[in-house]
């Protein structure tokens, strides 16, 4: 075992190995958090739209989780990189005349984004079917309007049920970002790998990427236990009764 | 964009090759990890401390690791771990496809072993003091008594599991094994036909996902009634 190599010049020369590992670490922080942004705000759109009255909303609503829920994460990286430029003549031509790690970040962002709206929009939706009936009923028994109700009412609840599966959800967000390395971005796995094939040092490439996807999710898990103490409302399950 | 289907309907007995080594692959994966996930479920729930540690300690680590890295840690290790074993003075020739194998038994294994666990857990402590006062030895109350019930009400969630497993096969690409996904991305280039490849896969995915999760809900309503 070598962790010496660390130090060591890279063939692209004037960098280190570490310096390599972190740039990738850099990539997979930005992927996940620029795809965890749209998944976000699309997750909780359509995860409301399944729970309103309306059926056609309710129904594209599903479709979209099943849409994105049936098909390999791999396979949905390809449709973005390779096949959904072919249908937009413009992005196209971006593409081709952009630096080629632009277009990978673009898709791989859209990508993630999508795959895990329809998984947060699946929680947000069972975080609102969770709250009692009585809630929205009184919320129109006040004489708030329908986006009212969501706005005052439902949601703020929902939002602070859903924290834990959520928090999940992210670091399976970050650890999917790795799967990103297969359209050729340069994120920490890309990279671990790329430094083995350089030196052959594999375990210890491997081992400094293991340690930081490690160090990641006990981070997320911490801070997001932080968060729900908190936003805890007292008297529900999240708050407890202390 | 003027779509061609013309390569697909020559490229289909290799793609069927392929499908078939996804299916081969998510059949023995889930046999596996369920066996192994089954056992580092009941070493997690031991009451000897270095072996709950250990079965925490792997699951913990396995579940925060990216499976493409899991995929890569095996491609590189499992030789190494023949040849020790083996004794012999080289490391044996394996293969990608035989690696991804022994990578998904031990990868699904950290995932079966939570579901497991939980579903022990949901059963009533009653019920392993009732076996032990009726004589039952560890392994027999486990055998006869728990792990039938747990298994029972995991049935959804490991069906589940198995469909997600059948998606995540698909990522052997990166060690360059022919499965589904393989065969398709090395004809869609030979023929420089990626967006019909793509298409076509993620078509059929779809389909079968689509179907089996429509499955898993009518077992689910079954078992609900059956409780």
């Amino acid at each position: 075992m070598n962790w010496g190599i660390f130090l060591r010049e890279t063939p692209e020369g004037g960098t280190q190995y570490w310096e390599m590992i972190v740039s990738g670490l850099g990539w997979t922080l930005a992927v996940s958090a620029v795809a965890w942004v749209i998944a976000f705000v699309l997750g909780s759109l359509v995860g409301t739209l399944r729970t309103t009255p309306l059926p056609w909303l309710t129904r594209l609503g599903n479709a979209w989780v099943e849409l994105f829920r049936n098909v390999p994460l791999l396979v949905q990286m390809f449709l973005w990189y390779f096949v959904v430029p072919e249908f937009i003549p413009p992005l196209k031509a971006w593409v081709i005349a952009a630096d080629p790690a632009h277009a990978q970040f673009l898709s791989a962002v859209l990508c993630l984004g999508f795959f895990t709206s329809a998984r947060i929009a699946e929680q947000v939706r069972a975080g609102i079917q969770s709250l009692p009936q009585g809630q929205r009923h009184a919320g129109m028994a006040l004489g708030l309007t329908q986006p009212q109700v969501y706005r005052h009412i439902l949601l703020p609840m929902a939002f602070r049920i859903i924290i834990p599966p959520l928090t999940s959800e992210t670091m399976n967000l970050i650890k999917n970002s790795s799967i990103a390395l297969t359209i050729g971005l340069a994120e920490l796995t890309f990279r671990a790998r790329e430094m083995g094939e350089y030196t052959f040092n594999f375990f210890e490439a491997f081992s400094a990427a293991t340690i930081i996807y490690v160090i990641i999710a006990m981070t997320a898990n911490r801070a997001m236990a932080v968060i729900e103490r908190r936003t805890a409302v007292p008297g529900f399950i999240a708050g407890g009764a202390t | 964009m003027q779509l061609d289907f013309g390569s697909l309907s020559g490229a289909l007995p290799y793609l069927a090759k392929g499908f078939r080594y996804t299916v081969e692959l998510t059949t023995i994966s889930v046999f596996g990890g369920f066996f192994f996930g089954t056992l580092l479920a009941l070493a997690r729930l031991s009451s000897l401390k270095p072996l709950s540690l250990f079965a925490a300690g792997y699951v913990n680590l396995v579940r925060s690791v990216p499976l493409v890295l899991v995929i890569f840690w095996f491609f590189f290790l499992v030789p190494y771990a023949l040849q020790w074993i083996a004794g012999s003075e080289r490391p044996p020739l394996v293969g990608a496809e035989r690696t991804a194998i022994i990578t998904f038994i031990m990868f699904e294994a950290a995932y079966f072993c939570e579901i497991m666990r939980a579903g022990i857990q949901s059963i009533p402590r009653g019920q392993v003091h009732a076996a032990s006062a009726l004589g039952l030895t560890y392994a027999q109350s486990m055998a006869h008594i728990v792990l039938p019930q747990a298994f029972r009400n995991m049935l959804p969630v490991l069906l589940t599991q198995t469909i997600i497993l059948f998606q995540d096969t698909s990522l052997v690409y990166v060690i360059s094994a022919t499965d589904f996904v393989g065969a398709a991305s090395k004809i869609a280039q030979r023929d420089s036909r990626l967006v019909e490849m793509y298409l076509f896969v993620a078509l059929v995915y779809f389909v079968l996902c689509y179907t089996l999760s429509f499955v898993v809900k009518l077992v689910q309503k079954k078992i609900a009634i059956i409780r």
